[in-house]
Formats: structure tokens, sequence, C-alpha cells
């Protein structure tokens, strides 16, 4: 790529003198070429800059669209208020549980799921397909299915099966709030831990396994020195990009809880919502959501990095 | 005693049976959906559910009429469609420009665009809605489809990257050299070489639009509103309509698995922002 770019920038003269004219388009051309990705960067820097900026301000002002006019210059009495309010250390462990439990159990889950695929046997195509749909279900369609037609602590299939074993069937939603969003949500999570562990080990080295084995090396030693360390990028990958979506739940919890009972499954995000959107309190409502901001920073701060790095070791 | 040979085949035999039970139990309760859609009220109620019943389609000539199924599913066309396009003549461009014209800036735009993807949906949620409500663009296809575009473009751009950077620059060097203008350059060399990854991309930010649930939800009412804001209604608990949720949801869900499992292999990339292969 260096070459292309000392061609075009000294239009090197021994290359084709005769082609004058062209060379003076080409250059032209190239500076067209760099400036292609200008819209994009335009974009989004307005994406970022605008509503970001305007959350900072909002959050140092009074603002109620209930009480319009009175928007005199608080400091930081909103995120006083949002940090000391019950609802926030409610919100807090809930997010941490949630993004945590999810991670546990898809990390743990998508590398056993994707070892056991990893090998031939009769119909692995079709398993492959099962194992990821449930990616691919919309989050609200995924909230309903399993709150209805799953969890129903009268009709779902769950209570049904806990009545064939003689157990009284469980009110997931009521009993174990938190617990059945953390269920839900691993579900939808899980193709993505297998999907993405599943590519990584398709590169794993056949004939240095093949060599472990024939050196005498048992499953677990063949697991933990040499599956494991090649699996430790594509977990982190997972792991990362995982806490960024997870960090801002929402739908599944909009349309199962409403972030009840109480304040059982009010993560951030949907506690920010109810701030903003159904108390009408932009202010408290732009506090929270710099935290959340702040949140995300931390995680998206190692992805970008892990990324970064892998951008360097391609070339 | 069995032999060493037959030990490993029937371990590959009982490893199958396994991946094929967890495979079965995780798929279950889209089958289960696909079931109950083809009930009737009554049987999708049923205590204890029923596996065995007699089908019907009523749900699936009753949902348009019930809930205007079409009208939402036209929307999620148009903002999903409509995002896509946009993002992909933005995207095209941007990834040619930086896999082709690296220049020192080029890695830090990339990481840059990866960070606006980390910024919470819920950071910006305020202003959002109140310029919207300012600029009449709450509830509309056009404020959805901006959306939209905005937050799937980071990915596609890295995705266009990761498979721009894996053809020779030669090849369009010599384009370049017959004396090809930029568009031919791009439209009749770039593009047919690159035409399965593209797709792979059109086919993410599809399925990421379609199933998108946190703007659709907080900036829609009922003129613009998608079908991830549709089944949300359903979730009102008075009238158990199961079997209709459950046929409203298969038609919602069902374009976007057949593209998920078409594209299965490409999306690993975009979904890793091609750190995973």
């Amino acid at each position: 790529m260096k070459t292309t770019t000392l061609n075009v920038g000294s239009a090197s003269p021994a290359a084709e003198p005769q082609q004058d004219s062209r060379k003076g388009g080409k250059r032209k051309t190239s500076r067209i070429n760099r400036f292609m990705v200008s819209p994009s960067v335009l974009v989004l820097a307005l994406w970022m800059v605008i509503p970001l900026s305007m959350t900072i301000y909002f959050s140092l002002i009074r603002y109620n669209l209930l009480y319009p006019g009175d928007n005199e210059f608080v400091g930081l009495e909103n995120f006083r208020f949002f940090v000391t309010d019950f609802g926030f250390m409610a919100g807090m462990s809930n997010t941490l549980m949630l993004v945590g439990a999810v991670l546990l159990i898809t990390v743990v889950l998508g590398v056993l799921i994707s070892l056991l695929i990893n090998q031939a046997f009769w119909g692995q195509g079709i398993v492959r397909i099962l194992l990821i749909s449930p990616f691919f279900i919309m989050p609200t369609v995924n909230a309903l299915i399993w709150k209805n037609l799953l969890l129903h602590p009268v009709s779902g299939v769950f209570a049904a099966i806990w009545k064939f074993f003689g157990a009284t069937p469980i009110d997931w939603f009521s009993e174990f709030p938190l617990f059945s969003i953390i269920m839900i949500v691993s579900w939808q999570w899980l193709p993505f831990a297998i999907l993405l562990l599943m590519t990584a080990l398709q590169s794993l080295d056949q004939e240095q396994q093949e060599a472990a084995r024939l050196d005498g090396a048992g499953p677990w030693a063949l697991f933990f020195h040499l599956t494991l360390p090649h699996l430790a990028r594509p977990i982190a990958v997972v792991v990362m990009i995982e806490t960024i979506f997870l960090l801002s739940i929402f739908a599944e919890i909009f349309t199962t809880t409403g972030g009840g009972p109480g304040y059982e499954t009010t993560n951030l995000a949907y506690l920010i919502y109810s701030q903003a959107l159904l108390q009408f309190d932009v202010g408290l409502a732009s506090a929270g959501g710099l935290i959340a901001v702040v949140l995300a920073n931390i995680a998206a701060f190692f992805l970008v990095r892990l990324i970064g790095k892998s951008l360097t070791e391609k070339q | 005693m069995l032999s060493l040979k037959q030990r490993r085949s029937l371990n590959t035999l009982l490893m199958g049976v396994l991946a094929w039970g967890v495979a079965l139990a995780i798929f279950f309760p889209i089958f289960w959906m696909l079931l109950t859609s083809f009930k009737t009220e009554i049987d999708a109620f049923a205590t204890p559910p029923q596996l065995f019943f007699s089908p019907t389609l009523e749900n699936y000539t009753l949902v348009n009429e019930r809930s205007d199924y079409l009208h939402f599913a036209w929307n999620s066309v148009v903002v999903s469609f409509g995002s896509t396009i946009i993002g992909m003549m933005l995207a095209v461009p941007a990834a040619y420009s930086m896999a082709f014209f690296e220049t020192k800036r080029t890695k830090g735009t990339l990481l840059w665009m990866l960070s606006t993807k980390m910024l919470p949906p819920v950071g910006v949620l305020v202003p959002i809605y109140l310029l919207f409500k300012d600029t009449g663009l709450l509830d509309t296809k056009t404020g959805l489809v901006i959306i939209y575009t905005l937050i799937n473009l980071p990915i596609m751009i890295w995705m266009a990257y990761t498979y721009f950077k894996e053809i020779p620059k030669e090849v369009l060097e010599a384009a370049r050299m017959d004396g090809s203008t930029l568009f031919q350059e791009i439209w009749r060399v770039l593009l047919p070489m690159s035409k399965g990854g593209l797709a792979a991309t059109v086919l993410l930010s599809l399925i990421l639009s379609w199933n998108e649930a946190f703007w659709s939800l907080n900036l829609t009412a009922s003129e613009a509103a998608p079908l991830t804001a549709l089944i949300a209604s359903y979730s009102s608990p008075e009238g158990l309509f199961w079997a209709k949720l459950s046929a409203v949801s298969t038609l919602a869900c069902a374009p976007i698995l057949i593209f998920g499992w078409i594209s299965q292999k490409q999306l690993v990339r975009g979904l890793s922002f091609g750190a995973v292969k």
C-alpha cells in the first residue's frame, strides 16, 4: 500500500512517461478516493457530538417536561439526585448481575457446545442452524414467547414439566424475576457465542492437535493447553461485544416485567427510560444517561484496544 | 471389551446424540412458537400444553384483520431496506477509501467508528427524543431510517473493509491503468469481486434493523411502528391471544431467520468487527 501512495504522491515520471495527461487525472482521483471516507465520518461525528453535548447540557439544568420554562442551572444536582435515588443502587446491581450472569452462562455453555459440535457427526449442518437460530429472533418475540408459552405458571411448558415430575410449577416472573430475564437474554445471546467460537475452532491447527495426541496428551491437557489458548481471543471478543449490548438491555424488560416487581428487574437503561419518558424528568434522565455512557466507555476501552491489536496483527 | 476403534466410533455416536439433544432443546422455543401458531386459542392455552391437536390456519388469516399486520410489516420493510441502502451508499465508498488508500489516520478512524457503536442508546435517548419531537420526526419512518443508518454504519464499514482488504490492490491498479474512471473501477471491478462479502453486509444490516427494539419502541407510536413494536403491544395483560401472538411472531421472524441461516458464516466477521473470521 505504501508503494501506491508513493507512486501517486510523486507521480513517478519513470513509470509511463507517455501517459502524462492520465497521470494528472490519477492524482486527482486519489485525492477524491481519500475523501470518500468523509461523509461517513461526518455523519458519525454529528451523531456523537450533537446528542451527547445536549445530554451534558440537560444534565446540568433543571428540566422537566411537565414544568416548562423553569430551566435554571443546577450544577451537579441532577447527578446527586440520580445517584442517591433508591432506584439507582437497584439499577446498578441489576445491570451488573444481568451482564455478569449472561456472560458467564453464554461463554461457558458457548465453549462447551462449540466443542461438542466441532467434530463430524450426522446432521452437523442442521444442528448448527438450530443452535444459532435464537440470535435472529427479535427481542420482543423472544420475551413474549418465553413469558407466555414457556414460563407461564399454569399453561406454560415449564409448568407442565414441573408437574410431570410432581413438583409445584413456579411463577417465574414473580418469584424469580431477574433470573427469568437472565434466562431469556442468555437464550438469545448463547448462539452469538456459539457462532463466534465455532468459527474460531475451525481455524484450530488440526495437525498440532494430532501431534499432541500422539505424544500422549489426554483430552484435558489438549483442552487446556491447545484449545483454550486458541479460543482466548474470540472469548475476549464475545465478552466485550456482549457487554456493550447487555449494558443496554431494554426490550426484554419492557415487554415482560416493566422493571418490576418494585425495582427488581430495573436495569440502568430501563431506569433512565422511565425517568425520561414516564416521569418526563429530562435533567435527571440525562444525568443517568451520562453515567451509562461512562460505564459503557470503561467496557469499550478494552474492546477497542483488543480489536486495535488484531488490526495491526493482520498486516 | 471394545476395541479402540469401536470405542471411538461409539464415542462419536454419543457426542452426536448429545449435540442433537442440545440443539433441539435450544431450538425448542422457536419450534413451540411455530406449533402454537397453528392452534386455536383454546388449544394454545390448554393445560397441560398440547403436542397433538387439529391444526388450523385461522390465526394467520385473522392476524391481518385484528392487528393490521401488513401496516407494521411494511414499516419494517421500509425502515430496514431504507437504512441498509443509505448505509451501503455511505459504507462502500468509506471502506474502499480506507482499504485501498490507507493513510496514517486510517486505523484511528476505523477504531473511532467502532467506538461510536459503544455509545449506549439511553445516553442519547432524551436529546434524540426531543429533537425528533421538535422536527416532527417522531413516529415517522424517516426518523427510524436515520437512526438505524447511524447505528449500523460502523458495522457495515468494518465488514466491507475486511472484505475489501482481501482483494489484491494490483487488480484495481490495473483497471486504473487501463483508464477506467473511479466509478467504473468500483462498479465493474471492486463490487463484482466482493459481492459475497457485500451481500453478507447487506444481510447483517437488514437483520439488525429488522430486530432493533430500543429506538423502535421509544420513537414510534402507531404510524411508523415496525413489527418489534407490534409484538410488544401483545404484552398487555388483557386478552390472552397466544395463538395469534405466535402467528404474528412466526411471520415476523421467518424472513430474518432464513437470512441468518444463509449468511451465518459471513456474519461472524461483521458481528466481531473483523476480529473473528
